[in-house]
């Protein structure tokens, strides 16, 4: 037995949900294990525990044979554990140097020591392989490099057991790879490494070992990778097998009915132009950073464009502002759910009927609450969205139907052009192929909708025709049956630019 | 972290425990301010009196009516430091027009219009400019108090004209009108927060404002609607208290602002916006002038009553935190 983390009997209760229930896995030293499961499935509860922000209801926690129960994250800390949050604990305006040791920043008689500070940041960053001044300010890096960061403080709190929850959800395939190089060298270090991802092929990629969940339940843990496949993993997850989560359905792709001619603005630098035809499904690929979703911003009026035209069924339309979209028909699902999407602090029903409720109003004025009600319950039966009541605030959702309110909220409206920009991200398999259903539903209503995501399997296994951007410009327009992996990276990646000018192509 | 699905058929039979537990998390204020009310009753002489209770009432009159859109305000993320400025400008506003020209109605109008101007400038500023509500706010509240003094010369302007005092001070069904101007305020502010689409979207603003630009709601729009009513409000409420002392005075409800946040968020409204119940405004207020009129009666000294008004607050927010993050946990 060289478990150095064991987690024994853990159960954690809810008022009224049971989102642990005895789930025991040990996790070895110098080992990746992954953690696998649909959303509520209990992965996350998990990381609070260990983290601290929620002690456990029942059962214990085992580091290096001693039993311990965090009643706070300092506690969790102290012990050497980290937990590396999607959303990350950083402060802006303070330089590298200072975040990595804060807290611990050193100093003598209470003056900062600027160049101790300096020196071991320094070496933290280059132990971590990154190029990056000490003394930026890390609201100006991307967001990988501040999960650096973070991994670096969590090394130089000396910790031994790392956790990452889904740490990838906003890295490029680069960055990506230099984080799990990253890992390795943890593990090479004798640290524990916990892995928490929707993403299967980074669980095979990185993971020693795995553990599945659902219903916060254990359901199988493989001590080697050798022992399980994606499929099995899968099939363990939702509990039935998937023969193919996008389940593509064929359309008969009518005429143009949305048309963008020239539009530029912030992100958007050079003028773009494309077309959406009814009843089609458009995949817009590219990179983080790319321009996606600032181009998407710009159509639906969020920011305002600089040049550029909007035709909707022949008749030119005014992106002025959400509100102007809205009443033609164009709506968006934001990319940032937490911060664009949902009101947090306000209920269901709510979320649900904020744009269309000025519909429903009676004398011009009052709400009609019955009818908000009736639409609300008629959405979260048709999604499935899982919530207790109508009357539960949103923020208390697990991430999947949080993104479904988004959705009925949208869908509330009459809708010609739906902007659905990641729609996925951070959602489990089983909600997912939801998701896609519903947009073949949508678009054999006769909607067209663009499709916006960073992860190349769904846009291939969806889209009917996929755009690719790369730095604000399309740089390619490829239909279903000419599309792969490789076609469409070749023109997302930036090495294509030299390549372009070498055989001269027109863009 | 819920999982049970939602089931339109079953209704949940309530328990005693939660049916109490429900109430304490809507209306734990309610609760402390009914013991409060009994307690006092009990021990405090000549408190639970009729006379006492309009003079109560009366005393929190001002409070009231300005509440009610300062819990917009506040619903909204922002707030407005100006009411106490503007209260005194706009009661200036109307002595100076009604001594002119005689025209009682002109003179209120013009008072109520005046507010509404700062009030609207204020929302432009904040909505359109971007600029802090604190900075906008706290920079008008000077601005209109020394229009204030320069528009009644630094003097308390006496109002010669009979007819104007009976808006503040006459009596209808036993009760003094201001009373019954704050309790139609609170129920016009409470429909329009709970029933109307200007209500939910400000809550929304509050809520998670990107959500709310990008949910179709014209953000701007309606932040300057909030501080133009507010502005309007403090202006008829500056033209009452006109009234009531038979002249505009240009130092008067000096602090008024901070009364006024306070009863808000002694109810239970949150100062970072998104929740705003009209009753937490109306027990807010009901406390905050139960508390004074009970320190009066006792004839506990004035520089006692800031430390015990003071510390009040500070006992309600911490309350309400303590409630908050234990409803967190239960999430």
């Amino acid at each position: 037995m060289n478990a150095y983390l064991e987690f024994r009997n853990i159960t954690k209760v809810f008022p009224g949900v049971r989102a642990l229930d005895d789930v025991s896995l040990s996790v070895k030293q110098g080992s990746v294990h992954g953690l696998v499961g649909e959303n509520g499935a209990g992965k996350s509860t998990l990381l609070k525990i260990l983290s601290g922000a929620h002690p456990q209801t029942d059962g214990v926690i085992l580091i290096n044979g001693e039993e311990c129960r965090f009643n706070s994250p300092k506690e969790a800390i102290d012990k050497g554990t980290a937990v590396i949050y999607q959303e990350l604990n950083l402060v802006p305006e303070m330089t590298v140097a200072e975040n990595l040791m804060l807290g611990h920043i050193p100093a003598r008689k209470g003056f900062i020591d600027k160049r101790e500070l300096f020196e071991v940041s320094r070496k933290e960053i280059e132990y971590l392989m990154e190029d990056i001044n000490p003394n930026e300010k890390v609201k100006n890096l991307p967001i990988a490099q501040r999960q650096m960061i973070e991994i670096g403080k969590a090394l130089l709190h000396d910790a031994k057991i790392i956790a990452f929850d889904e740490p990838t959800s906003s890295l490029s395939e680069k960055e990506t790879k230099q984080l799990f190089r990253i890992i390795l060298s943890l593990k090479e270090k004798g640290c524990s490494v916990i892995y928490v991802s929707h993403r299967l092929n980074e669980i095979f990629e990185v993971c020693d070992a795995v553990t599945i969940f659902r219903d916060g339940k254990k359901v199988a843990t493989y001590n080697s990778m050798d022992e399980v496949n994606h499929d099995l993993v899968v099939s363990k997850m939702v509990g039935r097998a998937i023969e193919d989560i996008y389940s593509y359905r064929p359309r008969t792709i009518e005429g143009p009915v949305f048309h963008v001619e020239n539009i530029s603005g912030p992100g958007v630098p050079e003028p773009v132009s494309f077309t959406i035809h009814r009843k089609e499904i458009v995949g817009f690929f590219g990179l983080v950073g790319a321009g996606r979703s600032e181009l998407m911003r710009l159509v639906y009026g969020h920011t305002r464009k600089k040049s550029g035209t909007l035709t909707l069924n022949g008749r030119n339309v005014n992106a002025a502002s959400p509100a102007a979209s809205l009443a033609e028909g164009i709506v968006l699902c934001p990319e940032d759910r937490k911060a664009e999407g949902i009101i947090p602090i306000r209920d269901v029903t709510e979320n649900i009927n904020i744009s269309v409720r000025k519909k429903y109003v009676k004398a011009g004025f009052f709400l009609d609450k019955k009818k908000e009600r009736d639409n609300a319950a008629a959405f979260i039966e048709k999604f499935q969205i899982k919530t207790p009541s109508l009357e539960q605030l949103v923020g208390n959702l697990s991430g999947g139907n949080q993104q479904k309110v988004i959705l009925a909220r949208n869908l509330s409206l009459s809708t010609e052009l739906i902007i659905l920009d990641e729609p996925t991200r951070g959602i489990d398999v089983g909600t997912k192929s939801e998701i896609y259903k519903l947009m073949y539903d949508l678009a054999e209503a006769g909607n067209a909708i663009i499709f916006v995501s960073s992860e190349l399997p769904e846009i291939l296994g969806v889209s009917d025709r996929i755009i690719v951007m790369r730095d604000g410009m399309i740089v390619k327009e490829i239909m279903r049956e000419d599309a792969s992996e490789e076609t469409v990276l070749h023109y997302a990646l930036p090495e294509y630019d030299e390549r372009r000018e070498l055989i001269g192509e027109k863009r | 972290m819920s999982t049970a699905m939602i089931d339109g058929n079953k209704t949940k039979i309530p328990s005693v425990g939660r049916v109490a537990s429900h109430l304490w998390a809507n209306s734990g204020m309610l609760l402390i301010f009914i013991v409060l009310f009994i307690i006092l009753s009990l021990f405090v002489p000549y408190f639970f009196t009729w006379r006492n209770m309009i003079a109560l009432a009366l005393s929190v009159s001002m409070l009231g009516m300005v509440s009610c859109t300062m819990l917009f305000a506040l619903a909204s993320g922002d707030f407005d430091l100006s009411v106490s400025s503007v209260v005194a400008f706009s009661g200036v506003v109307a002595g100076v027009v009604i001594n002119q020209t005689g025209a009682v109605g002109v003179g209120i109008l013009c008072g109520i219009i005046a507010g509404g101007i700062f009030g609207a400038l204020n929302g432009v500023i904040i909505a359109k400019l971007h600029i802090n509500a604190l900075i906008t706010t706290l920079a008008m509240m000077q601005i209109v108090r020394g229009f204030a003094y320069i528009v009644s010369g630094g003097q308390a302007l006496s109002i010669a004209n009979p007819g104007f005092f009976g808006l503040g001070n006459s009596i209808f069904m036993g009760i003094p009108s201001p009373i019954w101007i704050t309790v139609v305020c609170f129920v016009m502010f409470g429909v329009l927060i709970n029933n109307t689409t200007f209500g939910k979207n400000t809550l929304a603003i509050g809520g998670n404002v990107e959500a709310a630009r990008l949910a179709g709601i014209s953000v701007d729009r309606i932040r300057i609607m909030i501080f133009t009513l507010q502005g309007l409000m403090a202006g008829f409420a500056g033209v009452i208290l006109a009234s009531r002392m038979t002249s505009g005075q240009p130092n008067c409800a000096q602090g008024f602002e901070l009364n006024v946040i306070s009863a808000c968020v002694l109810g239970g409204v949150s100062i970072k916006g998104g929740v705003a119940p009209i009753q937490g405004a109306i027990v807010g207020v009901l406390i905050m002038g139960t508390v004074q009129d009970a320190m009066n009666l006792l004839n506990i000294p004035t520089f006692y009553q800031y430390v015990v008004r003071g510390t009040i607050l500070l006992i309600a927010v911490i309350m309400d935190q303590i409630k908050q993050s234990n409803l967190q946990k239960a999430v």
